[in-house]
This record gives structure tokens, sequence and C-alpha cells, in this order.
């Protein structure tokens, strides 16, 4: 493939405002959207702000919005677009907007705070773990989270709905409470406080989280389902409930 | 002046990779207060891009393992001109700092007995590196990311208040540290977002910066590797050892052109994957240096029979130490055997089944797929060498990690002299983790024993003031950083890449000097929130600085060790083994200089303690030694 100039149109602006400005870049074979971002910070616009770090899929920071979905820009190849196409790039439109791609992400940084460590048994020595291959296996799938936040950016429980974000932790913070709960050694108990603490019962599984996901983790299918049936069996199994009123502590 | 935030800390750790945030669990662990400073997001640095896995030797797959045969290992690969003190603490704590993990919350993956496994790489005798499939780096830095969150947590209980001990300033560089007298007082730097100056004051200061690869052009490194740490070490005081050891990892993709560099996990040749050339042959066989003979299998069937069964035969030189490795890539494109696009093959294919593949090289087989359109299921991988490791670094005390600038500490690629001429795969995971607990010690006991604290003085913060601010200044001449970068980066491959020569070397460090000048006229422009091109400006500063630190030892260093290869001087010398090169600077750096003048120094290093020199063969020893050192071996006078 011969080098070819790609419209693009980026949003520059900053937290007052700003608006998609076009430009003309050149592309060559192989490149992907972050390269042409480069490409014109190297040539046209020195002061374009853009989070990046790996350029290679592994730390998640490239994050914006190409024609509208939610991607990494490592990841996202030139060649999926017409070469006469207008590729526009946008901020992620859940988080505030700091300058032109980069937004105030902290929102994540404060839910993983709210979330109860992994606690092991107390007696439990360094070097005693024993744990199966199959029983660490859905763990760590969840693991395989970059922390893009990009199934953050996509939720439709926040990304239209700043009143949400207080009681809601979003799908990367439900997962790790399901990766803590399937955790063979942690002894905490996350159920009950997946639903009434970080609002698992507002997802309704629409499963765009899974879809943007470019670890493709089945956020929803491995995750969020299984999280919100342990919820439900012990919210709602008569059993469990009849035993709690006869046996609670206290 | 412009306006200026100020902090308190007991400890300041720059950079939160492993082994930052391992050095700030340390700190925060023994009481003290510590700030921790990023130029990235917390929990992306470099260390997510870590692979293969961390080398302990826990002895869960081979009970054969020690931490003697580890120590033994990892002084073969960095050819004995490592320091023999950190190899023998890194061997002996890795384990502890492995099983740690697990009780942060780690999940490894596991051996049928349910311990961690762990996996063949380059140069370990025996199955050696805790792993999970082909993203333990990214295991490593969540789990630790999460301790320290873990720790917040305690501190909320505690005290009401998640930052009362540990607080993260992320997308914060820090462009200086600030001494009183001869001591550390504290560190200076801007908020990337908002271009807003911020002042720490502290006694003491761990840096933790990762390392330089952004002064190659085709590197593994992401942007942050732009030498931060080196940098602000030499011009606090303190000295480098060793810069003319890059690692070029053997294996990085070749192709697309916008993809070169990134790395191809030698776990791939660990769990068994091969190198080919454009013949089809399995080249390696033909490699095996002098020195390694008779460590190796000769023939693909021993090789093969190694990798069903580590005891019944030697293993593959596929698996040779990356320096070797690299070096045989290069020979055999130059000779006219390399792909098209001018690497070599790397052959998982025909190894194993596609759901084995994928299951156990889930990130090539993606990466391949997204960026390559090539399916490592079905075809073979094009690959060559990558910049991807700079084994020098700060010269530190190997139990406290401290520097020569009092109040200042170093761990994991920053520091210098635990791997030698040469890393081994792996051992970088496990060098953070135990030198990077290290540091947070040795900082911690220096806070504790001081008498009163240093105080920033202000004409230091208003130098760095200037500093910082000097590409906004007016230029009759302006420079673009970006074009400066590119030129810096284009000179260092070609001219002090992974083969070197004289010439080459020294037209190198007249471009070097040219690049000193015009970053004297660098401007930028726009204003200051997050501003990437005022960001290249200051970066590049530190990129010149450890550039021709890089540069001048490389041409000093007349012999072919590690990762180093002079092709005007090819072959290893005993005589250079027991000497550092030593990079001091000779002046101050101003706001108008930018980046202060430049000396190395040969050093001999303190001979190893004779206990740890019986680890190894007489004969063994006589490949690297001279005969002179080698006089007093037991043996030798028996």
């Amino acid at each position: 493939m011969a080098a070819y100039n790609a419209n693009l149109r980026v949003w520059r602006g900053d937290d007052d405002g700003g608006e998609l400005k076009d430009y003309t870049v050149e592309v060559n074979d192989g490149e992907v959207v972050l390269d042409i971002i480069h490409r014109l910070q190297a040539t046209q616009t020195p002061d374009l702000a853009v989070r990046w770090n790996c350029k290679a899929g592994k730390c998640g920071s490239c994050s914006a919005e190409v024609n509208g979905r939610p991607r990494l820009m490592c990841m996202t190849r030139m060649s999926t677009f017409d070469e006469n196409e207008t590729v526009t790039v946008t901020p992620l439109r859940t988080f505030p907007v700091m300058r032109d791609l980069v937004t105030d992400v902290s929102f994540n940084y404060e839910k993983a705070r709210q979330i109860p460590s992994f606690t092991p048994p107390k007696d439990l020595q360094p070097g005693d773990y024993r744990m199966q291959q199959e029983d660490v296996e859905r763990s760590q799938e969840f693991r395989k989270c970059i922390e893009c936040f990009l199934c953050q950016n996509v939720c439709h429980v926040v990304r239209d709905h700043e009143e949400n974000k207080e009681n809601f932790a979003g799908p990367r913070f439900h997962m790790r409470i399901a990766e803590l709960d399937m955790h063979p050694l942690d002894v905490v108990d996350r159920q009950d406080m997946a639903q009434d603490e970080f609002g698992l019962g507002l997802c309704n599984i629409t499963k765009c989280c899974t879809e943007v996901c470019p670890e493709h983790i089945k956020i929803t299918d491995n995750a969020l389902i299984p999280m919100k049936e342990r919820v439900a069996d012990r919210k709602y199994d008569p059993v469990v409930w009849l035993g709690k009123v006869l046996f609670k502590k206290k | 002046m412009a306006e200026l935030e100020r902090h308190e800390y007991d400890v300041v750790v720059i950079g939160a990779g492993g082994a930052g945030l391992r050095a700030v669990i340390e700190a925060r662990e023994r009481g003290l207060r510590v700030a921790v400073v990023t130029k990235s997001l917390f929990g992306k640095a470099h260390t997510v891009m870590a692979e293969g896995g961390c080398a302990a030797a826990m002895r869960n797959v081979n009970t054969k393992d020690s931490w003697q045969v580890h120590f033994g290992d990892t002084m073969r690969g960095g050819k004995f001109l490592n320091n023999w003190r950190m190899a023998e603490l890194h061997a002996q704590e890795a384990p502890d700092r492995v099983w740690e993990l697990e009780t942060y919350g780690a999940l490894f993956d596991r051996t049928k007995d349910g311990k961690i496994s762990q996996r063949n790489f380059g140069g370990h005798t025996y199955p050696r590196l805790a792993h999970v499939g082909d993203r333990t780096g990214l295991e490593i830095i969540r789990t630790l990311q999460q301790k320290i969150v873990s720790l917040q947590q305690d501190d909320f209980k505690e005290t009401g208040d998640y930052e009362h001990r540990i607080k993260i300033f992320h997308e914060c560089s820090i462009t200086d540290l600030i001494k009183d007298g001869d001591r550390i007082a504290g560190a200076f730097g801007y908020w990337r977002e908002t271009g807003s100056f911020i002042l720490f004051d502290a006694p003491a200061v761990v840096l933790a910066t990762g390392g330089i690869g952004k002064s190659f052009k085709v590197s593994s490194n992401s942007w942050e590797y732009t030498g931060d740490g080196h940098a602000l070490a030499l011009r606090a005081g303190s000295n480098l050892i060793n810069m003319e050891f890059i690692q070029f990892h053997p294996t990085g993709m070749v192709w697309p052109l916008s993809v070169k560099g990134i790395l191809v996990t030698e776990g791939v040749r660990g769990d068994g994957g091969v190198l080919k050339n454009s013949e089809g042959k399995r080249f390696m066989f033909d490699y095996i240096p002098p020195v390694f003979k008779g460590q190796y299998a000769e023939t693909e069937e021993e090789a093969d029979q190694w990798l069903k069964d580590n005891d019944s035969a030697r293993r593959t030189p596929d698996l040779l130490p990356r320096d070797e490795v690299a070096r045989a890539i290069v020979a055999e494109v130059k000779a006219g055997r390399g792909t098209p696009h001018g690497g070599v093959y790397l052959d998982i294919a025909s190894r194993m089944p596609t759901e084995e593949i994928k299951r156990r090289l889930p990130s090539m087989y993606h990466q391949f797929i997204e960026l390559a359109e090539v399916d490592i299921t079905k075809d073979e991988m094009e690959v060559g060498p990558t910049c991807h490791y700079v084994m020098g670094g700060i010269e530190v005390d190997p139990d406290t990690g401290g520097a020569a600038t009092p109040g200042l500490f170093a761990a994991g690629e920053c520091s210098g002299g635990m791997h030698g001429s040469n890393r081994l795969g792996g051992n970088s995971l496990s060098d953070l983790l135990v030198f990077g607990r290290r540091a947070g010690m040795g900082a911690a006991d220096y806070v504790a024993a001081l008498a009163e604290r240093p105080k920033p003085p202000q004409d230091a913060v208003d130098e760095a003031t200037k500093m910082a601010l000097a590409p906004y200044d007016a230029h009759e001449h302006p420079e673009n950083p970006y074009t400066l970068h590119a030129e810096l980066q284009q000179s260092m491959n070609d001219l002090v890449g992974i083969i070197r020569k004289k010439d080459e070397i020294e037209e190198a460090l007249v471009k070097l000097d040219e690049l000193r000048g015009r970053l004297q006229n660098v401007a930028v422009e726009g204003g200051r929130v997050y501003n990437p091109g005022w960001h290249l400006a200051i970066d590049m500063r530190n990129m010149l600085l450890v550039s021709e630190c890089v540069a001048k030892a490389a041409l000093q260093r007349t012999e072919s060790r590690g990762g180093h290869t002079r092709d005007d001087y090819p072959a290893m010398d005993a005589n250079w083994r027991n000497t550092l090169l030593v990079c001091k600077t000779t002046d101050v750096a101003t706001a108008e200089a930018m980046v202060p003048g430049v000396t190395v120094v040969p050093e001999p290093q303190v001979p190893m303690r004779p206990d740890l020199l019986e680890v190894f063969e007489l004969s063994e020893l006589e490949k690297y030694y001279t005969d002179a050192e080698l006089a007093e071996h037991p043996e030798r006078k028996g």
C-alpha cells in the first residue's frame, strides 16, 4: 500500500469547551491511529494533548473515541478505514476533558480505592499458598484488565447519567469485586456490598462493556452475570434469608 | 516567579513502576510518609510491558535449583562484570519477594501441586520464572498498585485520610533534585495536567525511573524512558556505571514499520518456539560462543529432548543469553539469510497446537493478529533486535540502594551493576522487587538517622524554575523538540546501536554536541496545560546527557562484552572484565547550557568474595578472568 493523506478530524479544546478541527495527515502502511496523531503532533500541532505510553496495547493509556467508538488508538489500524473517509478522534465522553484528547479519569481511581482489598486467611504464611490452576483461571481472566477504562466510558449507566456516578462503580470495578470473590483464598464476603455499595443492580447486562474490551475479557458473561447470580442467591433465596435471620450474629 | 505548590514528605519516590512501588511499600511499612511521583497515570508504568516472568529459585518445578545456581547464571549472563553482591542478594531474596506478592493478591500460573509454576528462559539453568501467561509485568504492577491501595485503606481506617501516609502524584514530572549543601533536600517538577510547578521538601529521594530506550529509534520502550533518573542523579553529583551496556532484545517485531521494535516475549522460545533463517534452518546451533560451549545442545534432537525433559539433555541454543541471540540474528541478516523485512523467523506454529499457543501466549497472539495481521498459530513471526534495557545506571550501595549523594537512593533499571554487561530475561522483575524493597529500607533508615532535616534553598528552586521555563523564552532560531528527538534517535540507533565502531561513535559524539547546542534554542508553542511539546523539550535534556554517557563509555571500552559489541574489537578481553567505566558530570547544568558536561573514567571493581567464587568451576572462571586474578584461587594454589 502506498502512503496517502488521510482526513483527520480531532477535538481540540479544554474544560471550557472546544471544537472539532480538520487536518490532513500522511498515512503509511501498517500504521495505527496513534501514529497519525503523533505525526500530526510532530508536524502541525506540537501542543496537541494525547495520553499514551506503550503503544503496544498493554498499558491502556491511549483510550479515545474513534468515529464515535471507544478504542485504544494504538490498536486501531488505519487500514480499517477507507482512504477517503474522515477519521474523527474525540476524547472519552464519560469523563471530564482536561485538554484535547486527555480526560480526567480520577473517577476510576476513587472507585478502586473503595473496594476492600484482597484478604487472605490470617495464619497463611507466604510461600504456603496452594491453588489449582483451574481455580485461579476465572480471576486471572479479569486480571488481564489493562485499566483503559473503555468499559467505564461506554457503560450507559454513567455515560449519560452523571448522577449515577456516586453509587455505581462501573463494569471494571464490578469485575474487580467478582475477581476477588472468585479468588480461592480471599476471605471477605463481597456479595452484599456488590449490590448495596457498588450498584451492581443498576447494570442491566447490555454487554456494551464486553464489546469494547480490548483484552476481550467476557466482562458481562464471566464477571457481572455470575456476580449478579451470587447476589441473587444470597438475597432472594428463602433458606439463606431464614438462616440469616435465625443465626445472625450480634 | 511562577506559582509554586509545596509538600513535605519523608521520602519521595520518583517512578511508579515495580521498583518504585515496592520502595513505597517498604518505606510506608516502616512508618514514613511517602510521595510517589510518576509521569504517567498510576498503574501504567513500563513494568506492565514485561511479559515472560519473574526469576526466583523457588524450586517448584526443579528441586535442583538454588540461589547459588541462580547467582551463577546471573554472573555468567552478565559475563562476570556484575556487581557480585547485588547478584547474591538478588538470588537469595527473590523467592521471598515473589511469595510476598501472593499475599498481596497476585495470581500466578500454578503447578499441578498448586504451587507457583516456573518456566524456562534464556540463560537460566532450570525453569525459574514465575509467570502469568505472557503478561507477568501487568500482574506485578497491578498487584503492587493494589497493595498500595490496601495500605491507603488501612490509613483511612486509622486516620480518616487515605493519603495520610502515601500520596500518588500522577502525571507529574520531576525536572530537578534540590540539594542543601551536599545532601538531598527535595525535588522540583511540574504537573503535566496544568503545567504548574511543585516542590517536594524531603530529605530522601528514591529514583526508580526505569531506562533510557527513547533515545533509540527502534525500541521496545515507552515514551517515559527518557533516562530521567540517570540524569537527575548525575546532575546531583552521583555517578553512573556500565552505560555502554545496552540490551537489544533479540525478538522485536520488524513489520509493519510503525510497530517495529514492539517486544515479542522470550517466553515464545522458553515454551518451545525456535528461530529460523530464510532457508528454514535453525541457525542458533552455529552461534554457541566459546564461553558457553558444552552447556548447550548441539543438535535439534537434543534441543527438543531438553524441552521435554530438562534433566536428560542440554538446553537449546535458542535460549542463549539475549546478547548472543541478538548478535546471531544480525549476522544471519547480514549474510543474506534474513526475512523480507530484515529479520529472522520465530516459529511457534509448528511446535504446539493452536489452543496451547493461545493459552500460553495470548498477548502475542493478539498483538500479531491486530498489528501485523499474522496468525502466529499458523505462520511464523518475523523478528529482529530492539533496544530493550539499559544495564548501566546509578552506582549504588548494594545493600541500601544508596547513591553517592547523601539522601539519594535508586532501584530497578535506573540503577547499575546488578546485571553486569547483559541482563538475563526474568531478572528484571525480580531485581525491582528485591532492590525496590532495599532502597525503601535504605531511605527509611537514612531518614530515621537524620539529626535535622535539610532545607531546599530558594536559589536552587529559582534556577530549576528558570530551566523548566527556558523553552518558552524567545529564540532567534527556534528548534522543534520533535525534530531534535527524531535526530537523536536516528543517530543513537545508527551509530551507537547493537554493533559499534570507533569512527561511528565519534560521529555520534559530534552529532550529540550539535544537538546540545540546538537544544538551547528549543522552543514550544501553546500554553503550559498538558503540552507534550514542552514536556519533550524538558525530557530532551535528560536524553542528551544520558546518550552522551552511552557514547563516551562505548568509545572507551575497546572490547566486546554482553550488550556492548565493537566491530573493531570483536573479542572479549579479560583485562577489561574488572573495569567499570564511571560517568560523572564536569560542571553544573544551568538554564543557559541546559546539559552539563560528562567525563568517563575507568575504575576497578571490588574482587568477588572467595565463597562466591567457589560457586564456579575454575575452568569456567579461566574463560573470563586473567591469570593474575586467579592466582589466589584454591584450586590453582593447591
